[in-house]
């Protein structure tokens, strides 16, 4: 088989039709994965047993001639921050080392209940903070497209193992753009849904106002087909929202004439790489030469959103992470003597520099006396965030974007300089501050041949719009169309 | 400089966080860089604005004629749909760094 274009519904037609079994399949990639892995390092560790178990199921339905489910005998990858039962996740973490969940993420398990092959658990920057996946307690991630640079984060491993076909498709995590900023990187397909569309139970919590599942994948058809998969209320999660699921994978097809458009000159300033500029530059003519409407809009609080994220992130982040305390599960520091010594010890040696530097960031803004200066403050901003979101989407019906201000940079570029890599987050940060969807998709390629991403941001579970103006982009510029 | 290395510590003890000298340097520099880029914030008077907790609580807050769905979470009532068995003990403790059986065992909580 090709593995190099095959989508969720080739993948799933090849089983269903008997050209490839699943479970022939899912050892194709296994040793795409033996091949290529060791150089890119997309994946923490790999669940053969339960994939081929799964594949298993898929190829008996086969052979008997039933339906496959819709993604019956996909290939995917899941990133280490969802628990998945009996297979380790660590959360790119030391201090969950030795974690083995006795329970499954929502999100996996509705893939699963779909026919997806489960074949492991992907890289990411620890407790999915970071924006380059070096902050990985285990292992770097590669760029697939140039070795020498990073994949983007912190979903890096699902962005890169899509990319260099070692899965069909995979879930990643957005809290400021951690699915977007890589597919970005890697030249591949993120979508992050509005905050409450898909469940969040069994994902290893890192800003809880924040944190959204979603799919990376090669198609935006493969986008609306994982997001159809996953989405919707969740007993599990009482931040899922109750809302009906349209098909998005029909919506698709509607045609994007007459829709409108804008488009935000606080994304296009200073600090943009000219040509990523010049690349969503044209995606926009290329939008309008499709129909659509191009607005000028203004989103004037851009500027206050890095600084807001980073206090309203890491505060939630200090909260969430105060679990970790080597009493119930994870790693606990050997010998110590007393209760507070192990606590300190335990996370001491437990967590790496950026997540100790995020707790401490955190635990500031909160404490006695800064409160209300940082964090209440940063709330506050992140209403005239949300609201700058609320009147633009009152004249148009989408926001085009470059997902980031550059390509991908060189491992080591900007680890030694937090806030340089904290600004790699600068036009994503936005959309997880006002919770409404965006996706990253393809928009052509640098001289050096890197991937350069055009984001698309709609309202409040709209996703269906943002995903039919990225298929229809998509589709206008593919080779073949 | 706001945040000294005194500052540091206090923090630090908040957090159940030891950190070696080195650590406890390299965060002093860190933060003062990245607490004076928070700085910004201040150009922007928000003496009139509300806080945003949750992605909840701009909803109902917004009049404009927006075409997504409410959020249904906001506001909601009781309900017993998530209630379930718990996991079983020796799964609960299966995790546990240490335990005895029946409980998560640590440390001495208090010296005499």
């Amino acid at each position: 088989m090709n593995l190099n274009s095959l989508t969720i519904d080739a993948a799933r037609s090849a089983v269903q039709d008997r050209k490839v079994t699943a479970t022939a399949l899912a050892e194709e990639f296994y040793t795409e994965i033996q091949k290529d892995d060791p150089r890119i390092g997309a994946y923490l560790i790999l669940s053969k047993d339960r994939a081929l178990e799964q594949a298993g199921r898929m190829d008996q339905l086969a052979s008997r001639g039933e339906k496959l489910p819709p993604l019956g005998g996909v290939p995917i990858g899941i990133k280490d921050v969802l628990t998945t039962r009996g297979v380790r996740t660590s959360a790119g973490s030391k201090i969950l080392g030795n974690y083995v969940p006795p329970y499954d993420c929502t999100a996996v398990s509705r893939l699963e209940a779909a026919g997806a092959v489960l074949l492991g658990k992907t890289n990411c920057d620890e407790f999915a903070m970071g924006s380059s996946n070096e902050n990985s307690a285990w292992h770097p991630v590669r760029n697939p497209r140039d070795p020498s640079r990073v994949p983007g984060g912190s979903s890096g491993g699902s962005a890169a193992a899509v990319a260099a076909d070692m899965a069909v498709a995979a879930l990643g995590s957005d809290t400021g753009g951690s699915i977007r900023q890589p597919a970005s990187f890697c030249g591949v397909v993120g979508l992050m849904p509005t905050y409450g569309r898909v469940s969040r139970y069994g994902l290893v919590a890192f800003a809880s106002s924040l944190d959204h599942i979603g799919p990376i994948t090669k198609t935006v058809k493969d986008a609306a087909i994982v997001l159809r998969t996953i989405a919707g209320r969740d007993s599990m999660d009482s931040t899922s929202a109750d809302l009906p699921v349209p098909d998005y994978v029909a919506e698709l097809e509607k045609p994007v004439q007459g829709l409108k458009i804008g488009v935000a000159k606080e994304y296009l300033g200073e600090g943009l790489d000219r040509e990523v500029r010049y690349a969503v530059e044209a995606a926009i003519q290329k939008l309008e030469s499709l129909g659509c409407k191009i607005v000028e809009i203004s989103l004037p609080h851009t500027k206050y959103a890095i600084p807001t994220y980073y206090i309203v992130a890491t505060a939630e982040a200090s909260s969430n992470l105060a679990r970790f305390d080597g009493v119930r599960y994870g790693y606990r520091a050997r010998d110590a003597r007393t209760l507070s010594e192990m606590y300190r010890r335990t996370r001491d040696e437990g967590f790496g520099a950026e997540v100790k530097r995020r707790i401490m960031l955190g635990t500031y803004a909160l404490s006695a006396g800064y409160y209300d200066a940082y964090y209440l403050k940063a709330q506050k901003v992140r209403t005239l965030i949300a609201r700058d979101f609320e009147e633009a989407f009152s004249k148009v019906d989408a926001i085009v974007t470059p997902t980031c201000p550059t390509a991908a940079f060189k491992l080591g570029e900007k680890a030694e300089n937090p806030l340089a890599m904290y600004l790699a987050d600068i036009y994503t940060v936005t959309a997880d501050l006002a919770g409404i969807p965006g996706i990253s998709i393809p928009c052509g390629q640098t001289r050096e041949n890197l991937p350069i991403g055009l984001q698309i941001l709609g309202r409040h579970f709209d996703e269906a719009t943002v995903l039919r103006v990225a298929h229809a982009y998509e589709q206008a510029v593919a080779p073949s169309a | 400089m706001k945040v000294t290395a005194k500052d540091v510590s206090y923090v630090a003890d908040l957090a159940n966080l030891e950190l070696s000298d080195e650590e406890r340097q390299r965060m002093v520099r860190d933060l003062n860089s990245i607490l004076d880029y928070v700085d910004l914030l201040n150009e922007l008077d928000t003496s009139s604005v509300q806080a945003m907790a949750q992605v909840s609580d701009r909803y109902g807050v917004d009049r404009s004629d927006q075409r997504s769905d409410r959020f249904a979470y906001a506001i909601r009532e009781d309900i017993k749909e998530g209630l379930r068995k718990s996991l079983p003990h020796d799964v609960a403790l299966q995790n546990a760094p240490e335990s005895d059986g029946t409980f998560f065992k640590v440390p001495k909580v208090i010296d005499r």
